[in-house]
């Protein structure tokens, strides 16, 4: 035995060098990533697992209190109506775009002429700036100017009005990006099942209903998903047009964290906020993901 | 809502796959759909249009006609929006902010994409989720931290510690999208370079970054668009008004002190239009990127 490995040894170890070399350049290589990313996103955020479990304003020294941020956001009336206006906001968003994104894209495959144009069009308000987008909404719904002057309303400074005005504001930046994936997505459709579905005597809705929807059930998925995840962590606009108000009608958990953390100095008591929304997307991921396998799905 | 920079595993989907082809369902739809869509664009063109609008007009003007178009145009406007909103100095401070970003994402992510796509980096599917984890993780859960971080690091109140940040959180995703451009390379050519006797550094050169090329655009273009346009970071990380990139430059003269419209639309417009010019020249790389940014993998 050891004799037929001695021989084979040598050869093997010259590979084996060069393999190791190749293994520690490659890890050079990942070096700096993995030090931005540690630095930024993965010590902060274990840091913030420690910090809301303390009392730590954000200057000198944090004391350890346990659960008791935690136990104070079950009973907080600020915290509980800002997770009531992100349900209200997932709602809107999984159901107003999606629905606006699933028809104009469908749209825009039945069409010959201008497709490019209306595309480009649609998307031009996702590159806007929010502070931009801010404040072309600003303008217009404005008491003094514009539509809200049309119709005699303010609807920012409404406490029944400024969320749904907040929610329109951000749709509108948003809507195009969805037009633009599922544009994508239906153009890998193999035509051929239309035009079987047309022989069937589908009508266009019909198509649309059983041929466009479960071809493009995976990036349907991923943006409802998405939508989810990202309407719990809406900031911009609600910080940019009403800062949670008037009398936190449009306050959020991103607007109640930001404040807790740098207007009332409760570094701790944010951070457990933090905590709970990443809590949030991770639950929402688990559970798509369990779902997906209970059914199968390939993605 | 931004969606510039979620990642997904882009290993199924290259990039470019996304560009509107001509087959399509075949037959033209009615004048009916026509008309929809048109109200669709009316909604994403007609805001815009009034804001363009209420940016030609005077005070006076905009008070008794908001919705319709000037009736005397005042460019004045964009002189005194620039001098008084202070957008020079912010345009000059979001160049930098832009510049330093998007080089430094092509840097890590380019060398981190190559050693996972090309160097047999060893468990890259660990990396690979890594990157998909951290990448996930919402900025506000780890914001209040790094505020505190960035504070003893002096990097606070700096560009560099801004760019920094946006470092951090760009380059994944940029990664994963690089990485499945240099997966598409064939290795036949890096074997031959090798015989022929070229080091990893030579290889990296003289093959994949040229032709990784439009792989780096796009997320030059991504990261671009974000850096400029990002705002929840740079309220938080820059006090000092010289150095306020754009964002936050228009977004003080927003709610600051004045209340005259017009001047707030020609600030905006002087901050988005370098944006939409660069948008409507490259608009395909720049639909191809942005959309790939939110599903690519799939």
């Amino acid at each position: 035995m050891s004799a037929t490995i001695a021989p084979a040894r040598a050869p093997s170890r010259r590979r084996h060098r060069p393999a190791r070399r190749r293994a520690l350049i490659a890890w050079a290589f990942m070096l700096p990533l993995i030090a931005i990313n540690a630095l930024v996103v993965l010590g902060p955020s274990v840091s913030a697992l420690y910090f809301s479990l303390t009392d730590w304003s954000g200057l000198g020294s944090a004391r350890w209190i346990g659960l008791d941020n935690y136990l104070e956001l079950a009973s907080d009336p600020e915290f509980l109506g800002a997770v009531w206006h992100n349900i209200l906001w997932t709602a809107f968003f999984l159901v107003v775009p999606m629905a606006m994104g699933l028809f104009g894209a469908f749209a825009l495959t039945r069409i010959r002429r201008f497709r490019l144009l209306f595309r480009v069009a649609y998307f031009v308000p996702y590159i806007m700036a929010t502070v931009v987008t801010a404040a072309v909404w600003k303008n217009l719904l404005s008491p003094q100017l514009g539509i809200g002057k049309v119709l005699g309303i303010n609807a920012l400074g409404s406490t029944s009005l400024a969320l749904p005005a907040v929610a329109i504001v951000n749709n509108w930046a948003w809507w195009g990006f969805l037009v633009v994936v599922f544009l994508a997505a239906m153009q890998d459709v193999n035509p051929n099942l239309y035009e079987a579905a047309a022989l069937d005597g589908a009508g266009a809705f019909g198509q649309f209903w059983h041929i466009t929807l479960p071809s493009i059930r995976p990036t349907f998925m991923f943006l409802g998903l998405m939508t989810i995840i990202w309407s719990f962590l809406s900031f911009d606009y609600v910080y940019i047009l009403t800062q949670g108000g008037p009398a936190g009608a449009t306050d959020v958990l991103s607007t109640l964290l930001y404040r807790d953390a740098f207007t009332s100095l409760r570094a701790g008591y944010a951070s457990a906020i933090g905590v709970v929304m990443a809590a949030i997307s991770g639950i929402v991921v688990l559970t798509y993901l369990v779902v997906r396998k209970r059914k199968g799905w390939a993605i | 809502m931004t969606a510039t920079m979620i990642n997904r595993d882009p290993l199924a989907r290259p990039a470019g796959r996304l560009e509107p082809s001509r087959r399509g369902t075949g037959r033209d739809a009615g004048p009916f759909v026509y008309v929809l869509l048109c109200l669709l664009l009316l909604f994403a063109l007609g805001p815009f249009v009034i804001f363009v609008f209420s940016a030609l007009k005077s005070q006076s003007e905009l008070a008794t006609s908001p919705l319709s178009f000037p009736h005397e145009i005042h460019w004045s406007n964009f002189v005194s929006a620039w001098q008084q909103a202070n957008m020079g100095a912010g345009l000059v401070n979001s160049v930098i902010v832009v510049a330093g970003t998007v080089a430094g994402v092509c840097v890590i992510a380019g060398c981190a994409a190559y050693a996972m796509a090309r160097l047999n980096l060893p468990g890259a599917n660990t990396y690979i989720t890594y990157l998909l984890v951290t990448g996930s993780v919402p900025t506000q859960m780890f914001l209040v931290p790094l505020f505190y971080l960035w504070t003893r690091l002096n990097l606070y109140d700096s560009l560099f510690g801004l760019i920094v940040i946006y470092w951090g959180l760009f380059s994944p995703f940029a990664t994963l999208l690089l990485r499945s451009f240099m997966l598409a390379i064939p290795r036949e050519l890096d074997e031959a370079a090798r015989i022929d006797g070229a080091g990893e550094i030579r290889l990296l050169f003289r093959v994949i970054l040229p032709l990784s090329a439009p792989g780096f655009l796009t997320i030059a273009l991504v990261s671009a668009l974000s850096a400029y346009n990002e705002f929840l970071i740079a309220v938080t990380f820059i006090q000092n008004g010289a150095l306020l990139p754009v964002s936050t430059t228009f977004f003080g003269f927003q709610e600051g002190y004045t209340q005259n419209y017009p001047l707030i639309g020609a600030a905006g417009l002087i901050m988005a239009l370098p944006m939409l010019l660069l948008f409507l020249a490259l608009q395909r790389r720049f639909i191809d990127g942005v959309s790939s940014s939110g599903l690519a993998g799939i």
